[in-house]
């Protein structure tokens, strides 16, 4: 049954039949009619950013916490372009958002027109798929196929452009339902054969190891729960990927830590000596793999992806089980149950003692300091102070990043809300503006560094306008930490614009936006502020004064594979320092 | 570590492989844009195109036939195919060299100018390359000739000698053989 409305008003009556609760956005002339038919309605709630980044960002925020789709509405020309980053941060890490674009009117595209840009031609690499709409009577589908395009299969970005003129005019809106489209098919179901094969390969195993990624995360919370019953009952190790964290508990004994370039020794050495590798959902992405030549080298390997490209991309496989995480994992326990297989009891016993070895070299310890904080033990105390809370934590991007994923530990998916792929600095802020919309009464932090916190700053105002009460927990050594530590390791310590002569004073900073500002520097004083900061009803924004030339370790070095990890114990920022231009630390 | 300028923190290149060629037919929804997913898909990832020719033949369905030549090595073909196959107006995707092979055709105009003996020569040539005369002058010929690529540069390499001038190619048009539809 079709009905008669205006292209705005069929967004807006797509947006609510997609059960769509909040959008982030920013008006602008090109939008206008939807954000009158906006607010002509109730149905949808709008979050007004202060920059269309962070409108992205937010989403995904948004979506990684919830696992619903992340909405974003933006203008055209440079209200569309500054939404790159974050769709391009969306695509990477396989996130569902749906942003609507207002473009120029249609007689008008092609002309240089006041804040027209290609909005289609620049966002077709940075989207899972993009639309510009030419006809007011392909609106609805369009926006219902966008909604679908977005979550299912491996979930990314869709962009739908509308010119002004088909925001005004009217024509027919369809629901929903009875939208089949034409070419996109994504395969959830895995092949049978292959399920028996891998269960067959997993049983078989002398040195398993689990190693799973976001795909189990952006599955659903059924995958996690399959997938903890699928290790329980193999007994095997598992580690993660940064974006899988939290997938499985970092509680559980048969945790190893995350894996990759700043993982953890024994993460990283099981995955190099293991002879069977169960991959779920995970990418063998560049800060896994380390070099490639060296890759574990004995393993064979399974790699379970809902994206065929995904398979023999960087790695070669021997088993690729194409499908969605929850359905792959609920196939192969089937099977493990059917056939309860009989494990090689005494080499997995062999296995585990060598993992306890590797774990007994205790890579992430580090020293503490009586005088300063250490940015480790700030996080420690943080993850004690709030493991007992209904918290999600987003991060930015550097060594605070790293920190906070190898300190804070994680029980259940969705709690953690970090840029993986892309790497975007200023996606912390406005992530967790996201995720505090979806649960306002939760407590969120973005633990941030002093520079990436500066990349969205400006959002600490959309914080205060909707009172959501977020806390910025900044560790500020004054540096790009992670920019100074690769200078160190690799350019000889010459520190090129890696210090920030002039960062603001973030405590008058969160007294100008109406938070509350908090600054710790020193060890004995951090519980007590931090237990201030999550007393605090609003946003918090923690100046925490931490060690300035503290290096984020373990570390798999460049060109070195898993197996030639650098471990930084004991290692003070003297001896780091003294340690430039000698060859290697403790290269294990 | 300590003073290796080079170093990065991104692994270093596989090692070389063979390269192969191959030609592969996508099968789309002619839909604005679409042609330059395809195209950018292969200059944003770093594959190549040897040749490329697009057109709806399907009008009713209004599905469009794009044939690539494409090169690299077998796992980097592996990937073209995959991730083609990704972008979602993309129907299907036939590595045509690999699935029982193919014919592939070319056609080409190519202007000759000149005078005297080597008019009379060109004109001589073409016929034995059976390729037929669309335009002429006292001073020119334009030749149409279809045929395989090899033929065609092989009739270029020779007028070259004969006053060639302008050459426009359509670039590969294939199909494969049998009796299957793809």
């Amino acid at each position: 049954m079709a009905r008669t409305m205006t292209g705005a008003e069929i967004v807006l009556t797509a947006l609510a039949d997609q059960g769509v609760e909040v959008i982030f956005g920013y008006p602008g002339g090109a939008v206008l009619p939807i954000y009158d038919e906006l607010f002509q309605q109730d149905k949808v709630r709008h979050i007004l950013v202060r920059q269309e980044g962070g409108a992205v960002h937010a989403a995904e925020g948004y979506a990684r916490s919830t696992g619903k789709v992340g909405v974003v509405l933006v203008t055209s020309g440079p209200g569309a372009t500054n939404a790159v980053t974050g769709l391009t941060d969306a695509l990477m890490d396989s996130i569902p958002v749906v942003c609507i674009t207002g473009q120029v009117p249609t007689h008008l595209i092609g002309n240089d027109a006041f804040q027209e840009c290609d909005t289609v031609g620049i966002t077709r690499p940075c989207t899972k798929h993009n639309y510009l709409v030419k006809n007011v009577n392909d609106l609805a589908r369009i926006m219902h196929e966008a909604f679908h395009i977005a979550r299912t299969g491996r979930p990314g970005p869709v962009v739908v452009d509308i010119p002004k003129d088909i925001q005004f005019a009217t024509g027919n809106y369809v629901g929903p339902s009875n939208i089949q489209h034409k070419t996109y098919r994504p395969k959830l179901k895995p092949e049978q054969p292959a399920i028996r094969e891998a269960v067959e390969l997993i049983a078989g195993a002398k040195r398993p190891v689990f190693y799973t990624g976001g795909g189990v995360i952006n599955s659903g919370p059924k995958a996690s729960q399959l997938l903890r019953e699928l290790v329980r009952l193999s007994g095997y190790p598992i580690t993660s990927t940064l974006m899988g964290l939290g997938a499985y508990p970092a509680s559980d004994k048969q945790w190893l830590g995350m894996l990759g370039m700043h993982g953890t020794y024994e993460a990283n050495m099981a995955m190099h000596d293991c002879d069977v590798m169960i991959n779920i959902g995970a990418r063998f992405d560049d800060r896994i793999t380390g070099r490639l030549d060296a890759f574990s080298p004995n393993s064979k390997k399974i790699h379970v992806d809902i994206d065929p490209s995904s398979i023999d991309k960087v790695v070669q496989v021997d088993l690729p089980i194409i499908g969605d995480c929850a359905y792959v994992l609920e196939d192969m326990l089937r099977v493990w149950k059917a056939k309860s297989p009989v494990l090689d009891k005494a080499a997995h016993k062999t296995w585990w003692k060598q993992i306890d070895g590797w774990r007994g070299r205790k890579s992430l310890a580090y020293k503490n300091s009586k005088d300063l904080i250490m940015p480790q033990y700030a996080l420690q105390r943080l993850y004690e102070l709030t493991k007992d809370r209904d918290t999600y934590i987003s991060t930015e991007v550097g060594q605070h990043q790293m920190w906070a994923a190898q300190f804070l530990n994680f029980e259940e998916p969705n709690r953690w809300l970090t840029s993986g792929g892309l790497g975007t600095m200023g996606y912390g802020l406005p992530a967790a503006i996201g995720a505090q919309v979806a649960h306002p009464n939760a407590l969120v932090i973005d633990v941030a560094g002093d520079a990436s916190i500066l990349m969205n700053i400006q959002e600490c105002s959309t914080a205060t306008q909707y009172r959501l009460p977020v806390k910025v927990f900044i560790l500020n050594n004054e540096y790009m930490g992670m920019v100074r530590q690769w200078q160190q390791l690799l350019h000889g310590n010459r520190l090129s614009e890696s210090y920030t002569e002039a960062l603001p004073d973030f405590v008058k900073l969160a007294d100008a936006y109406g938070w509350k500002g908090i600054r710790c520097d020193h060890p004995a004083d951090l519980d007590d502020a931090i237990k201030d900061m999550i007393n605090s009803p609003t946003a918090v924004m923690f100046d925490c004064r931490v060690a300035k030339l503290a290096n984020c370790f373990p570390m798999i070095p460049s060109g070195k594979a898993h197996n030639e990890m650098i471990l930084g114990e004991d290692v003070t920022d003297e001896e780091v320092q003294n340690a430039i231009g000698k060859e290697g630390k403790v290269l294990v | 570590m300590g003073e290796h300028p080079k170093q990065s923190h991104y692994p270093s290149p596989q090692k070389a492989q063979d390269i192969v060629s191959r030609t592969l037919s996508i099968i789309v929804d002619n839909e604005p844009g679409v042609l330059a997913r395809v195209i950018g898909l292969f200059s944003g990832r770093g594959y190549n195109i040897d040749s490329l020719t697009v057109t709806e033949t399907e009008h009713e369905k209004h599905l469009s036939r794009i044939t690539v030549i494409t090169s690299g090595t077998p796992a980097v073909i592996k990937q073209i195919k995959a991730q083609l196959e990704r972008l979602v107006p993309v129907h299907r995707v036939r590595d045509l060299t690999n699935e029982g092979g193919s014919i592939e055709r070319e056609l080409a105009l190519v202007k000759v100018a000149g005078k005297g003996e080597k008019r009379i020569e060109a004109l001589r040539l073409a016929e034995i390359f059976r390729a037929k005369v669309v335009d002429t002058s006292t001073e020119h010929f334009v030749f149409e000739i279809t045929g395989k690529p090899s033929k065609i540069e092989t009739f270029m390499q020779i007028m070259g000698e004969l006053g060639l001038v302008e050459v426009s190619r359509t670039g590969i048009a294939a199909i494969g053989r049998g009796s299957t539809m793809l």
